[in-house]
């Protein structure tokens, strides 16, 4: 087990460098002035210049200033936004509300993925099996975007059910909305895992030989089913929480929620390049982090990992 | 036979007739993946819905006067004065806020979302196709640098990667670039498919046998490890290009899109600013790209099922 | 307050001691699978009886409805399958309408089960302890956490594991396939049943592994007076270890009685063919159909004078077509953290196989005999040694050369499910090579593969079919007839039959003799069966972890074998010591 956590880790090293390093490319290698790029079309004051041009150690060769701006990263200075503000600050308050709307999106992922799955699972062929699986993949191929938009159009301003948008006010309950709405495009996955996986052990050998024993439905489903089908549903749903981290720019944008994905929605509104580049860096980090700690979960649930 | 001792018991031979051993039996059709899948598909209504609205819009694409006599291009075909305007005749589905006529733009649309969603399937097959069956044909210190490779770019998530290449392309937002900001990263997931799916191929004993006649490795590769890989990746790129219409879509609302074309991303993008007081025409570009994925993502899911022999038993 | 002695019980089932009833009794069963293609009647108007401590064994081939009739006693059928008709007695009741609940009783305490893989029959993601103490605690074998823990100690102890204390808080990736059937068997005998049900217990192990257990069953259930229902595929092994035996064909019983009895005296054609068809050691090399057909005036066959004809018709001093010298290769193992340690797979080997004649390869898994082939066959390359075909060496030359040297040297694997390109037409597939080397003109490529379908009894209908329209015995057939299309001299054949069912293995065992007198072929020929060895080759070499062990002619071998090792394999053959009819 530590062998495969040290393992883990090491493999995560080259990641990390290759994908700052390839952000930091697609920024710096482009032709004209990096600094003129970083700001697009507009002018920025000259103090925040200064600090730009700072931050990424522009005079030096374009190896140096990856390094450079990696041991800044490091130290946790992770630089200044467009109009100078600090992106620690920025981010210690705004993650705290990100982390709240993926955590409802996941959990109500989690609890469909796991019923629709059992349900479609246990009564393969039948009409509730059929019904499920295409009603998840109708869900699925609606653009994220436009289940928010309709959601927010009929439950929020038609129906007003809940808040059209959250702003300020940021409260569990005005997450609900936008949370649930996301969860529903994305669970057929972890549906379908739940499905086939029930499925396969079902029908699986050592659920009959459980039977042979003398155990009762009662205690197989549970122990022999249910918790063999969970190992990938959970580890997909862990995953999906580093996805959706990283994706909340549209549903914050779109229900004025002020997480990190709002910072960048607003960024890319304005064409504050530097801004987006220090979030997107920063989203894909905690998207390596989780897809690590996704891993290790996956290995404290399986034995077959857990003990080489 | 109801004691512990027996006779010995011989069933009547003329009702148990033991039959030829390994008799050939030439069912009247021909059976092989494809035949079989393809057979399956013809037999699902569903099919016939997503393939009838997938060709629809491909031809809405490729002529999009046949369906509409209006020219959204044209000069003056938006009026002030039809701002937000309810449908009247001509204009089926109303107006947005600049007066255009949103069916018109609709149809027009349609061809950049699809010409994109190509582009980025083409993109991330030429990469992801070769890029898997390298590194899982030959394994070794190849697989180990080319799957490294593959991390780093499945460990940015492409639409965060696609919104960096379009933020700083600010000037150059066509549909290649677009194409490439996305495909350029959606390979890497396409890559470990087809990696795994030739891992798993690669064993056989068919492959075996091919080396064994005298085929090199590359032509074995060619001939009969990829073709027999082929299920999953056809499957991924059919699923992908309504994802990448969904990405086109996506970075157009958030106004890093194609710049100067008409696509549905750029008229949603549009009319969420009235949502409130003219929702329709928001709703029409939406729902004409809901159905565009919906149509691409039911046949990629048919077409999966029809090659796995496993889920069309469990149906 | 009558003076009479119950027979009956108030509810009719019969007092278990009496051992002229009998314990499980199945009239007229019915067993109907729902499928694709409309129901399936799998098992079909079976009867027979199981008395209390003897052993019945069902022989069938695949297919043949024998686990689903084992699984129908228990109720354990798939979702798709279900009793359509007929009684199950357990113990004088009929089960059939059972709920679920008392099926639970019945199932672990009356009536154990060890399943055929054990690679697959226990759950990955639990200890093998937590597993045993689940069976005995659903029996209510004992109660109390320090008893049902002191129980299944016992339990594996008994199914041979030792070290069990120690080994309960594993998981089953943690031991090996004998280990886990072992374990398997712990749990099926742990509520002390009065039933066995063995479904193939051993067909997934070594041989050797293999008569371990089967011994290990029998004493266990000898010693607690427990019946064992035997399912196989294996006639031998049936009559060995059962008093009764069933053979059932397409779901029906074509034939039952005393073991010896049927043996000896199979009046059933489907049990005639059976017993022929069963490669055992008192079996004979098999000679060409034609060369049968010539000595057919003769009554009987006359080994000795067999043996004779087969040793005049093969030239002893003519140059071996392969000869193999001191064949090694190495791999390296990664081992525990990042160290890797070499692995010698095989370890110097050396033997010439004289021209028309069959060398058979003989090990159980992991003793080097595959990666010896493969060298053989160029797809791995040797760490030293070296290797001739006809004259050449096949080490240490360019790629062209290799290239020819391949056409002279083709193989045909195990599987006959993988050994088929899926995509390709029968056609294709027995033109690959003819494609590779050159073979340009289309013309030629068809008219030789038709040749090659009707050399190995191949309708030419099947010429643009694919691969899964045809069974494994067909598939086999198909990849002979690609091994061919060069004119080869040598064809490894790679635990070629091993996947087949008895008569279709016979069948192609036949042809594979047919075609080494008419063509002149060569075999090298390896496998872990030896009761196959003794059908197919002229010589044998014995292979155990990566050494050759011992070397010799067929007769050699089999009758005054020097190593223990090879004696070992010798007396794990089924059925080995048994008079076999027909």
């Amino acid at each position: 087990m530590t062998l495969y956590v040290l393992k883990r880790l090491l493999q995560a090293i080259p990641v990390f460098f290759g994908t700052t390093f390839l952000i930091y490319f697609m920024v710096f290698s482009m032709p004209g002035d990096p600094v003129l790029a970083l700001f697009g079309d507009r002018t920025p004051n000259p103090a925040v210049l200064e600090a730009v041009r700072e931050q990424y150690n522009l005079d030096q060769p374009f190896i140096v200033q990856y390094f450079l701006y990696i041991k800044d990263f490091f130290t946790g200075d992770l630089g200044v936004t467009f109009s100078g503000q600090s992106v620690n600050e920025i981010f210690a308050r705004a993650f705290p509300t990100t982390l709240m709307l993926v955590t409802i999106a996941v959990v109500a992922e989690f609890i469909l993925s796991v019923g629709f799955g059992l349900l479609s699972g246990l009564r393969k062929g039948k009409f509730a099996d059929h019904a499920s699986l295409l009603l998840a993949l109708v869900l699925n191929s609606i653009p994220p975007f436009v289940a928010l938009f309709v959601a927010q159009y009929f439950i929020g301003i038609k129906l007003g059910w809940a808040p059209v948008t959250v702003g300020a006010n940021v409260t569990w309950g005005a997450l609900m909305l936008p949370g649930i709405t996301i969860a529903l495009t994305i669970y057929v996955v972890g549906m379908r895992l739940m499905r086939g996986s029930v499925i396969e052990a079902r029908e699986g050998d050592y659920v009959r030989t459980a039977y042979a024993k003398g155990l009762t439905s009662k205690r197989v489903i549970p122990v022999h089913v249910a918790r063999n089908s969970l190992i990938p549903v959970i580890t997909n749903t862990a995953a999906s929480f580093g996805a959706l981290i990283a994706g909340t720019t549209v549903t914050e944008g779109i229900f004025n929620i002020p997480g990190i994905g709002k910072v960048l929605y607003d960024a890319i509104g304005l064409s504050e390049v530097s801004t987006i580049v220090s979030f997107v860096t920063i989203l894909t980090v905690m998207y390596i982090i989780v897809n690590i700690l996704v891993d290790l979960l996956y290995a404290v649930l399986d034995p077959r990992i857990r003990y080489v | 036979m109801s004691d512990r001792h027996p006779d010995h018991y011989v069933a009547p031979v003329d009702e148990t007739q033991p039959g030829a051993v390994d008799q050939v039996k030439l069912s009247a059709r021909k059976s092989n993946m494809w035949l079989d899948a393809w057979r399956d598909l013809r037999k699902r209504p569903l099919f016939y819905v997503a393939l009838v609205l997938a060709l629809l819009v491909t031809v809405v694409a490729l002529f999009p006067s046949w369906f509409t006599p209006l020219d959204p291009n044209a000069p003056g075909a938006c009026l002030l004065a039809d701002s937000n305007g309810a449908p009247v005749d001509g204009h089926p589905l109303g107006f947005t806020r600049q007066g255009c006529d949103v069916y018109s733009r609709i149809i027009y649309g349609a061809s950049t979302s699809l010409t994109v969603g190509l582009l980025v399937v083409a993109i991330t097959g030429a990469i992801g196709i070769p890029m898997g069956a390298i590194a899982g044909f030959y394994g070794g210190w190849v697989d180990s640098f080319l799957s490294r490779v593959g991390d780093i770019f499945f460990s940015i998530p492409y639409f965060l990667a696609a919104v960096v290449v379009m933020s700083v392309m600010s000037e150059y937002r066509n549909p290649l670039v677009i194409s490439f900001a996305i495909g350029g990263f959606a390979w890497a997931s396409l890559a470990r498919i087809v990696r795994a799916e030739v891992l798993r191929n690669k064993n056989l004993e068919y492959v075996m046998a091919s080396e064994a006649i005298g085929r090199s490795r590359g032509s074995t590769l060619l001939k009969h490890v990829l073709p027999n890989s082929m299920g999953p990746v056809i499957v991924t790129l059919t699923l992908s290009l309504g994802a990448a219409i969904t990405a086109e879509a996506t970075l157009s609302l958030l106004g890093i899109g194609l710049n100067g074309y008409m696509s549905w991303g750029n008229e949603i993008a549009q009319a969420q600013q009235t949502l409130r007081t003219n929702p329709s025409a928001l709703f029409w570009p939406s729902l004409a790209l809901t159905l565009t994925v919906l149509a691409f993502t039911f046949l990629g899911e048919l077409i999966r099922d029809a090659l796995d022999p496993k889920a069309r038993a469990r149906r | 307050m009558t003076e009479t002695i119950p027979v009956t019980d108030s509810h009719g089932t019969v007092p278990v001691a009496d051992p002229n009833q009998p314990l499980v009794s199945v009239r007229d069963l019915e067993v109907t699978f729902r499928t694709q293609n409309g129901p399936v009647n799998a098992v079909r108007g079976v009867s027979f009886d199981i008395f209390p401590g003897e052993t019945v064994a069902i022989v069938g081939e695949s297919g043949s409805g024998k686990s689903t009739t084992a699984t129908a006693l228990m109720k354990l059928l798939p979702g798709n399958g279900g009793i359509s008709g007929g009684e199950v007695l357990v113990e004088g009741t009929n089960i059939v309408d059972h709920d679920e609940k008392k099926m639970a009783a019945i199932r672990g305490g009356v009536i154990g089960y060890v399943p055929q893989d054990p690679m697959s029959n226990l759950n990955p993601v639990w200890s093998v302890g937590f597993q045993v103490r689940e069976a005995i605690r659903a029996n209510g074998v004992a109660s109390g956490k320090k008893e049902i823990e002191a129980r299944a100690i016992e339990v594996l102890q008994q199914a041979g594991l030792q070290d069990a204390e120690r080994r309960l808080s594993q998981f089953p990736h943690q031991f090996s396939g004998g280990m886990r059937q072992r374990v398997l068997i712990g749990i099926g005998l742990g509520a002390d049943p009065k039933l066995l049900i063995a479904d193939e217990p051993t067909s997934a192990l070594d041989v050797t592994v293999q008569k371990v257990i089967l011994d290990h069953i029998e004493s266990l259930t000898k010693d607690n007076g427990t019946a064992v229902l035997l399912i196989t595929h294996d006639l031998g092994l049936a009559a060995e270890r059962a008093s009764k035996v069933i053979v059932m064909n397409q779901g029906r019983i074509v034939e039952a009685g005393p073991s010896k009895d049927l043996l000896t005296n199979p009046q059933h054609p489907y049990t005639q063919r059976l017993i022929a068809a069963a490669p055992s050691l008192a079996s004979r090399r098999l000679e060409s159909t034609s060369a049968r057909e010539e000595g057919a005036d003769a009554a009987t066959f006359d080994m000795a004078q067999m043996a004779e004809r087969r040793a005049e018709s093969v030239d002893a001093d003519a140059a071996p077509v392969v000869s193999v010298k001191n064949l090694t290769k190495d791999f390296s193992i990664r081992k525990k953290g990042f160290r890797s340690e070499p692995f010698r797979a095989v370890d110097t080997i050396s033997f010439d196989i004289p021209k028309g004649t069959t060398l058979a390869l003989v090990g159980e898994s992991g003793s080097g005999k595959s990666t010896a082939a493969k060298m053989i066959l160029g797809l791995e390359e040797p760490t030293s040694g070296e290797i001739t075909v006809n004259g050449t060496a096949m080490t240490g030359v360019s790629r062209k050369d290799l290239f020819k040297l391949r056409s002279r040297m083709q193989p045909v694997f195990q599987d006959p499910y993988s050994s088929l390109d899926p995509q390709r037409s029968i056609a294709s597939s027995i033109a690959e090579p003819m494609r590779v080397h050159g073979i340009s003109d289309k013309s030629v490529r068809r008219e030789r593969v038709l040749e090659l379908l009707d050399q190995v009894s191949l309708p030419a209908e099947l010429f643009n079919r694919y691969p899964n329209e045809l069974s494994g015995g067909q598939r086999q057939r198909v990849a002979i007839a690609r091994a061919l299309a060069l004119k080869p001299d040598v064809v490894v054949l790679d635990e070629a039959v091993s996947a087949l069912d008895v008569l279709v293995q016979a069948q192609i065992l036949q042809l594979l003799a047919d075609l080494q007198a008419e063509l002149g072929l060569t075999y090298l020929f390896i496998t872990h069966d030896l009761a196959v060895v003794r059908v197919i080759a002229d010589n044998v070499a014995v292979m155990e972890r990566g050494k050759i062990v011992e070397s010799g002619s067929t007769d050699e071998i089999f009758e005054s074998a020097k190593q223990p090792y090879t004696q070992r394999l010798l007396d794990a053959i089924p059925g080995a010591g048994l008079d076999w009819g027909v």
